[in-house]
């Protein structure tokens, strides 16, 4: 399955990455090395088995229903680019 | 040829050890008269229901409503570099609860899956969900549309995941704020079949819902701080086409839906989803195609338009949540939670019904909430349920009504209210000083007999001085009785003078038997 | 008293215990060699007065120390942090520049159990940006350079956890920190003469480290001795309730597990590794080994794992497919870089030029083909394929331990350290097969690790992997004990930084 530029530029929008035009051809032929390595998997028989959920299997860990933790809000914002007024403050959002 | 709508239908309820059937006729789908011919309306919607927990899905922070911006917030719900989910075990527990309360199958082995997507309230870039394998399989919900009509919409599923926060855009003209204080609250999105036909029925598939999930106590069903919200989808089709959707589950024959998001309220999901099919009828019959996508609902403009940002990122990518393992729950657990379920509202609604002789409607009003049935059953031990019906339903109801007060905080209690009661019917007071006393007790408190009897209401039984107080309305009044005499009918107004003459207290019914006899009548 | 820094675990412990030597002292001995190592650039945020704080508070434990009231296992110990890990107030970027300037709130459980345990940080270590990488030049601090050297070829300590190997090899700390998602403690372990061990999948939580491939990564020390492995592992090791995925089952004592005897042990030799073109040394190396594990009374034995050859196609597929969703948080919004805006970008243009400005290659690569692989259409090709046959790779380990064998020995690398630079332009796939020995081991959730075996005609080191049952960390020392004494392992790299 080759992937053209197209696809690479499709890809890279999902993933909200930029990638200038001019790079996408190489981009491209990556994404084709990978997934031709990648394409060996088809050589297996995989017929009726499970996909593995869980490399150890236990049950899944629970919490009670507790208030432990916020309250914070010195903590939460210290690292932010951009905190105003009680909020963390982005690019307008068109809806 | 039958129609599905034309169908009776029955269900089975189980009302203690007995089972009862209610039989019930399905609504007829709304149809709107399009340029050409009629259209039929199909809804589907995915109801999205905050978990009644104090703690987030995965986070120990709270979910308390109102709190200053980011307050709410672990480092989990930020999404910090290393941050890993663990789950709340009530949530599970409210999730199985749902799907038993709304007759589900409920799937021993879940998983959680991620939906990833890049939004700024979303600060995982992922909504942990459950799209594989949810906790809830199939289910239904009767809506009750009128005494005798309702309609079985089926539930395709109910999953469990996490809420996104808050994006303001009108605090600041070039950016747009956020909170992350609801980011990573609990959900239920209980999704429906597409059985819904028409704006009322979607408004009251939710007033129902609300009122199963309240009864239940998973979630508080406040839709006015968005937690209960629905995202509706809204098709139309030509007449017949969904019966045979429903006869073989083919989408094929239904229209491209649209999806109309996040509705808070009753009345709003009922304007969009009208004006929503209205618009599609309009693209259909001018040749055109709708479009599946997401939309909004502008209720100051009355129209639904696209929503740009989700329709750009339409590849969710999902896949299984590798920071959790697949949640096994066991069927003992599943059992107890069952054995613990309260009387729902449909069995509830039908030994009312049953037990106490009411109309359904008064039935239906007094189960709303669990809280009025309460009450109402409170009242109804000790004295005839119809006559305790009227009086919650008619003067208690009207009278919290006039104030803005729910149940819960009424100044009446049900013991008080019995006593009222109890005195109209030992013949203590009459039911217009019944009344009185009722407001008495509802603004000042007391007991109601004392009350009675240390303001003298209490009602002349004693023939003797009503005779007096006949006879004189007799006397004084010849003309009046030679008419009455011609006109039986004329003798109420014998009796309201003698009332009227007794400050009300006399029993009517002696006042009545005696004016007849007086006047020979 | 000199070259303190030179000192294991387990010998400064003793000194230190025995008062013969203090904390503070150790711990100056150690930043004095890392001021003096700028060249390795391994220690990239230095942290000389937390470290000092961090001993005198050990001396004051140490003096009170008694029989009945022991210092804690590593009281006065300094050692290295992988910068994947979050520690508070400290710079945790995961040597990207996405996360540039970062400081954490809070500490990882993993760096918290060492701190409790009385531990000394030095500073934290250098790697490859995310752990995405096998020779430590991904990262945005610059390449670590390996220790040992041949010639004047700056070589790679290996990657992801190059910084802490060769921090480690160089004496710069007593021991550090690494995390393992495919390989990246073992294979710079291999590649600087060190000891590195991953432990079962669940043995140390994840919570508060950068998280690359969740259900592959997982911590382990990179030390200088099989006994400071066990020691320093046991110490990082232990339930989380933070982490779902962390296991509920009691650590043992490891040390205590400690006795090189590993009479009647049944050890595979796995005849998949056996690879076209493996170099001769490597083969030999191997050979070597095995005769050494028989001669001390090990019953050699070959085995087959079937699906060996599909590990790094099903590694490729799950850990950038993990990768791609787990990195979707470094957004700009919150904490870290958010590039600077031109007039009328909207926040598309924010998340697109920032993580552009916050990525290096590698990292888009991974992130990309990660993103891919999930999209519409795809997922039951490669992400759900991947998943079945990591299930066969697991199942190959379980019916060989079912028949009977305690551990598998096979090579750590393909090869001995290579230049820096070397692969620059050679295609990724290149990169990607240093790991082929090491990612079965992940994927199957199993204990691994890396013993210096020997060194290449050049001179360089060379390590052999000893694989074990899940949870048997234990046993899986015991037996790198006795390949350590076998083989006699003792040489350092030549000063010349």
């Amino acid at each position: 399955m080759a992937i053209d530029t197209e696809t690479a530029a499709r890809v890279a929008k999902l993933a909200r990455i930029k990638v200038e035009d001019s790079d996408l051809p190489a981009l491209a032929g990556e994404f084709n090395a990978i997934l031709g390595f990648i394409e060996q998997l088809n050589e297996v028989d995989v017929s009726g088995i499970e996909p593995m959920t869980s490399v150890t299997p236990m049950r899944l860990k629970r919490r009670v229903d507790a208030v432990t933790d916020g309250d914070q809000q010195d903590k939460i914002r210290a690292n932010a680019p951009d905190f105003r007024e009680g909020f963390f403050a982005v690019p307008k959002v068109v809806e | 040829m039958s129609r599905l709508w034309l169908c009776r239908k029955a269900t089975k309820l189980a009302i203690g050890d007995a089972m009862l059937d209610l039989t019930y006729e399905t609504p007829k789908p709304k149809v709107i008269a399009g340029a050409k011919h009629d259209w039929e309306l199909v809804i589907g919607m995915e109801v999205h229901a905050q978990i009644s927990s104090k703690a987030k899905l995965f986070s120990g922070a709270s979910t308390k409503f109102g709190a200053e911006p980011n307050a709410n917030v672990a480092f989990v719900d930020a999404a910090m570099p290393g941050m890993l989910p663990v789950i709340n075990d009530f949530c599970i527990e409210q999730a199985v609860r749902t799907g038993l309360g709304l007759k589900a199958q409920i799937n021993l082995t879940s998983a959680f899956d991620r939906k990833n997507y890049f939004y700024p309230d979303l600060p995982q870039g992922y909504q942990i969900s459950q799209l594989y394998h949810p906790i809830v399989g199939e289910g239904e919900v009767l809506v009750d549309m009128e005494p005798g009509v309702a309609r079985l919409v089926r539930v395709e599923r109910i999953h469990i995941e996490q809420d996104a926060g808050k994006s303001i855009h009108d605090m600041d003209p070039n950016m747009s704020f956020v909170d992350l204080n609801r980011t990573g609250v609990a959900l239920m999105e209980i999704v429906s079949r597409p059985d819904i036909r028409g704006p009322e029925e979607a408004a009251a598939y939710v007033i129902k819902l609300r009122q199963i999930l309240r009864y239940l106590g998973t979630c508080d069903g406040n839709m006015q701080n968005g937690n209960l919200r629905a995202d509706v989808n809204v098709s139309v089709c030509l007449p017949g086409q969904y019966e045979k959707y429903y006869e073989t589950q083919d989408f094929s024959h239904l229209g491209t839906r649209c999806e109309i998001k996040n509705m808070n309220s009753m009345r709003f999901i009922q304007q969009a989803i009208d004006v929503e099919a209205k618009r599609q009828i309009s693209i259909l019959e001018s040749g055109g195609k709708v479009v599946q996508e997401t939309r909004l609902y502008d209720p100051d403009k009355g129209e639904t338009r696209s929503m740009r940002s989700k329709e750009e990122a339409h590849d969710y990518r999902y896949f299984p949540d590798p920071d959790l393992l697949p949640l096994v729950i066991e069927q003992g657990w599943v059992d107890d939670i069952a054995a613990s379920l309260p009387e729902l509202p449909d069995a509830k609604r039908a030994r009312f019904i049953s037990n106490f002789g009411l109309s359904e409607y008064d039935a239906s009003v007094l189960t709303a909430e669990t809280a009025s049935a309460d009450f109402f059953e409170q009242v109804a031990a000790e004295h005839d349920g119809k006559i305790a019906a009227n009086w919650v339903i008619n003067e208690l109801f009207g009278r919290l009504k006039k104030d803005d007060l729910e149940i819960t905080s009424s100044p009446v209690s049900p013991a008080q209210l019995a006593g009222v009661i109890g005195l109209i019917i030992s013949g203590d007071i009459s039911g217009k000083i019944a009344k009185d006393l009722f407001e008495i007790v509802y603004t000042e408190g007391g007991d109601p007999a004392q009350i009675v009897e240390d303001r003298g209401m209490k009602q002349v039984t004693d023939t003797g001085a009503i005779e007096a107080a006949v006879d004189q309305v007799i006397a004084d009044n010849p003309a009046q009785v030679e008419k009455a005499k011609a006109n039986p009918k004329l003798a109420g107004w014998f009796v309201g003078q003698v009332m009227k003459a007794t400050g009300g207290k006399a029993n009517p019914k002696a006042v009545n038997q005696l004016v007849a006899a007086k006047l020979g009548l | 008293m000199s070259d303190l820094n030179a000192l294991t675990l387990a010998g400064a412990r003793d000194k230190l215990v025995a008062k013969e030597i203090t904390s503070v002292e150790l711990t100056e001995a150690c930043l004095a060699a890392i001021e003096g190592s700028d060249s390795l650039n391994a220690f990239v945020h230095k942290t000389p007065e937390i470290a000092l704080d961090q001993a005198r508070a050990a001396d004051q434990r140490l003096a009170k120390g008694s029989q009945q009231d022991p210092a804690p296992a590593l009281c006065g110990l300094p050692l290295g942090i992988k910068d994947l890990f979050c520690t508070k107030g400290v710079p945790s970027q995961a040597a990207s520049a996405i996360l540039k300037g970062f400081k954490p709130e809070y500490e990882s459980t993993v760096s918290q159990n060492l701190l409790d345990a009385g531990a000394v940080m030095l500073g934290k270590l250098n790697m490859d940006e995310f752990a995405m990488g096998s020779s430590n030049e991904t990262s945005v601090y610059g390449d670590t350079v390996n220790p040992w050297k041949v010639d004047d070829r700056r070589l790679t300590p290996g990657g992801s956890s190059g910084g802490s190997a060769g921090a480690v090899a160089a004496d710069l700390c007593l021991a550090a920190t690494g995390t393992d998602t495919g390989g990246s403690i073992r294979q710079p372990a291999a590649f600087t003469g060190t000891v590195g061990i991953k432990p079962t999948y669940g043995r140390c939580s994840r919570w508060g480290i950068v998280a690359f491939a969740s259900s592959l990564d997982q911590a382990g020390p990179i030390t200088k001795s099989v006994r400071d492995a066990a020691i320093m592992l046991e110490a990082m090791c232990g339930h989380d309730p933070k982490d779902s995925t962390s296991s509920e089952l009691p650590v043992p004592n490891f040390e205590a597990l400690l006795t090189g005897d590993i009479r009647g042990q049944k050890i595979g030799i796995p005849k998949e590794y056996r690879m076209d073109g493996m170099p001769d040394e490597i083969e030999a190396l191997w050979r070597d080994g095995a005769a050494k594990l028989a001669d001390a009374g090990a019953e050699m034995v070959d085995i087959s794992l079937p699906h060996t050859k599909y590990a790094l196609p099903a590694y490729y597929v799950i850990a950038p497919a993990e990768a791609s969703s787990n990195l979707a948080r470094y957004d700009g919004v919150r904490y870290g870089h958010r590039a600077t805006l031109d007039a009328g970008d909207g926040i598309t243009e924010m998340y697109e030029k920032t993580r552009a400005e916050g990525f290096g290659a590698e990292v888009q690569r991974r992130v990309m083909v990660g993103t891919y692989v999930l999209s519409a259409g795809f997922y039951d090709a490669y992400y759900n394929r991947a998943r079945k046959v990591r299930a066969l790779i697991k199942q190959d380990f379980d019916t060989v331990f079912a028949a009977g064998v305690d551990a598998i020995l096979a090579p750590t690398t393909p090869s001995a350290a290579f230049g820096l630079g070397e692969m620059q332009n050679a295609d990724p796939l290149q990169m990607y097969l240093n790991d082929v020995f090491t990612v079965t081991v992940n994927l199957a959730g199993l204990p691994g690790v890396s013993v210096p075996a020997g060194l290449d005609a050049q001179g360089l080191p060379l390590g052999l992997q000893l694989i074990g049952r899940p949870w048997e960390e234990g046993d899986l020392l015991n037996c790198a004990l006795a390949l350590e004494r076998a083989v006699g392992f003792s040489q350092k790299p030549n000063k010349w930084w």
